[in-house]
């Protein structure tokens, strides 16, 4: 159902996301941000409708492109800024940078480089999960995002098969934006019915193919009290969105080959953001507005002013204790 | 079958009236049968861990002892498994996965590199890895290409992962229990024809620690360091060398990362010269890492660098035939007669140890 609070909540987050990202784009040029960054601009409603039901407790396990998703799930804002300034003070302390964010406190599994390496793993949280619920009644849940090339590797399927087999309390988001990089869905994929792939196993699967943030939200809600009350495990989410920078860096790469303007104008008619602005009122969308700048200048500042790692540091945490 | 009690007798401080001869492959199952009733944390996973042959016998009996939530056989999916595996650590569970050969484990190097070994490191410490991957170097009865390789090298060479190759049955109950409570990814090398083998090994819990090298007989001419199976064929070489007068040192680093360099050097001041048999290639092998840090640490010292040379397989895959797998590997006399050479100089007379008895090798009659 919604409501102006829950309308108000996720317009925040979506802004939030939306603007850090953007000022990242914008700084980047000034190399204070000395690490490679694939930002979700345009994304934002995927992962934001995806965390929005989820508690504390629960975990989401990420790809590199994982700004947004760290930051709806309540990742510390200030903490992902320094972490991309490379300072002592970020989430971790300067050694993960852009592509490997993670806050534990907040159920935010760290990221890969490495595309599909934390479906696997992300199901590991999942067993242990589960194991978990036997004791203490309560199941938390898992829920896993992958890209479009996620799927392809060979260590989803594996997964898919194995979470299905032991019936994991997890969920599977699939953020497909069809671009691995720069090659298109159409040169990657031999048939596009990736639902009915995933069907095969035995999981249950949903096709949300207009990035409609409380679609995804409801949708997601609905499944996550599924898995907590009645055991049912794993499901699959295929999101269709689309992303409107270049693959890695500050620019948007719309001049290339290999993009179609009007895709992009339909989705920019569809913006999720835009959309919900529309829906408040005025003055609790300034107020929003204006929230969210001044969390943003706190984030950038914090990050500024926070100083490097000690050099000592370069050899901790090689080995646990 | 084949006993190994002398030299454990010799070497095991823990020696005490319950402590039994028994065989390498009962006493891994002891260990995880002890931790297992110690910590609910710990599971134990892997293809074929549940099946009625329990990989060699290794883990016969504990589903119906742990249930089928800490006990259970997976899909053939390597890769993804050491990812649950690694998940489930990082969510303060100890898993244990077991690969029948090592072989698969080259299946699992995105994970066991990009994930196992970096996580603690690249997230700050917000999470540890205690996981123990359990994997076995294959060797006879044509095992052939892709069921004998030894690659505890490349492990060696990530930073994050620790390498542990037992070869006797007392430090492999005692290195799984410590590899076990251990807090970071181990590579746990173990060999299929060091199952069969027995040694003298307490009832009782006990930990081996990670990171010692065991020096196994004590001799002043020349110190002899051998790796997992090749610790056998060392002890051979050493009673070879015995008749003729040659006192050889022979340690088993047990641990080859971190390595105990420390014990190695100590023993090559004694004896002045250092060979290094390892129980795989040599090219950026664990004898490459052994020899340079002994010529380091030389150097970093002023010393002269002592006579140094490295034996180990043949540059080749390992062929299925016997009389070529048996050129493959070094074993008791060719060990022996290049430690003779280089105590001897190269002007010695040609010497040629006896034929010995049958040994492990001649037993084994596979088929796995």
């Amino acid at each position: 159902m919604i409501n102006q609070e829950m309308t108000a909540r996720l317009y925040k987050m979506m802004l939030l996301i939306r603007r850090i990202e953007l000022r990242v784009a914008e700084i980047y040029h000034t190399d204070a941000i000395k690490s490679p960054v694939h930002l979700s601009v345009g994304q934002e409603s995927v992962a934001v409708g995806v965390c929005d039901p989820l508690e504390v407790d629960d975990i989401v396990s990420n790809t590199y492109r994982c700004h947004a998703t760290y930051l709806a799930k309540g990742g510390d804002l200030r903490s992902m800024m320094a972490e991309l300034y490379g300072k002592k003070t970020g989430c971790a302390g300067g050694k993960a940078g852009s592509m490997h964010l993670i806050d534990i406190k907040k159920g935010v599994l760290g990221a890969s480089a490495v595309v599909g390496t934390t479906i696997p793993v992300a199901a590991g949280y999942a067993l242990a999960m589960q194991n978990e619920a036997r004791e203490t009644g309560r199941q938390r849940v898992v829920v896993a995002l992958c890209g479009d090339g996620g799927t392809e590797e060979g260590c989803f399927y594996e997964t898919m098969n194995f979470a299905a087999l032991r019936k994991l309390p997890i969920i599977f988001i699939c953020e497909n934006n069809r671009l691995a990089i720069h090659t298109p869905l159409e040169k990657r994929w031999a048939t596009e019915k990736l639902c009915e792939r995933i069907a095969t196993y035995g999981i249950k699967t949903h096709k949300i193919d207009d990035a409609d943030v409380f679609k995804i939200r409801d949708t997601v809600a609905n499944v996550v009290s599924d898995i907590r009350q009645n055991r049912a495990g794993p499901v699959f989410i295929e999101c269709a969105t689309y992303r409107w920078l270049e693959h890695v860096g500050p620019l948007d790469d719309h001049g290339d080959a290999y993009r179609d303007n009007k895709e992009y104008q339909r989705w920019k008619d569809n913006d999720q953001i835009a959309r919900l602005a529309n829906m408040l009122d005025a003055q609790v969308r300034h107020q929003i507005e204006n929230e969210v700048t001044v969390a943003l200048q706190d984030a950038e500042k914090y990050a500024e002013e926070s100083p490097y790692p000690d050099a000592e540091e370069l050899y901790a945490h090689v080995y646990a204790s | 079958m084949f006993t190994q009690a002398e030299t454990t007798t010799a070497n095991s401080s823990q020696l005490t009236p319950d402590t039994r001869l028994i065989r390498y492959v009962d006493a891994l199952r002891e260990a995880f049968e002890e931790e297992m009733t110690r910590d609910p944390k710990v599971f134990l996973f892997g293809l074929d861990v549940d099946d009625h042959k329990g990989i060699q016998g290794s883990t016969v009996g504990l589903q119906e002892k742990f249930g089928k939530d800490r006990v259970f056989g997976t899909p053939l999916s390597e890769d993804a498994m050491t990812g649950v595996a690694i998940g489930a650590a990082m969510a303060g569970y100890r898993p244990i996965h077991v690969h029948i050969r090592m072989d698969f484990m080259l299946l699992c190097m995105n994970q066991l590199v990009n994930m196992a070994a970096k996580s603690h490191y690249m997230y700050n410490g917000q999470v540890k890895v205690p996981l123990v991957v359990r994997t076995m170097i294959g060797r006879s009865w044509g095992q052939g290409g892709q069921h004998s390789q030894a690659l505890h090298s490349m492990f060696m060479h990530v930073p994050g992962l620790k390498v542990v190759a037992p070869a006797n049955a007392h430090d492999a109950k005692g290195c799984m229990i410590s590899a076990i409570r251990d807090n970071n990814p181990v590579i746990f090398i173990e060999h299929r024809l060091l199952y069969s083998t027995e040694g003298y090994v307490p009832t009782q819990s006990y930990e081996v620690p990670l990171g010692k090298a065991r020096i196994l007989t004590e001799g002043s001419d020349i110190t002899i360091v051998a790796v997992s199976h090749m610790v056998m064929e060392a002890l051979r070489a050493k009673k070879h060398l015995d008749a003729i007068g040659i006192r050889a040192e022979v340690i088993d680093p047990v641990t080859l990362w971190p390595l105990d360099m420390d014990t190695i050097m100590r023993s090559v001041k004694k004896t002045g010269r250092l060979l290094v048999v390892d129980n795989g290639w040599l090219t950026c092998g664990a004898s490459s890492e052994i020899l340079t840090r002994a010529m380091e640490i030389c150097q970093e010292e002023e010393r002269v660098t002592p006579p140094m040379a490295r034996m180990g397989f043949a540059p080749t895959t390992c062929p299925t035939t016997r009389p070529l797998e048996n050129l493959f590997y070094p074993d008791g006399r060719t060990i022996a007669v290049k430690a003779y050479q280089m105590v001897e100089g190269k002007q010695a007379k040609i010497w040629e140890p006896p034929v010995g008895a049958k040994t492990e090798i001649d037993a084994f009659k596979g088929p796995f």
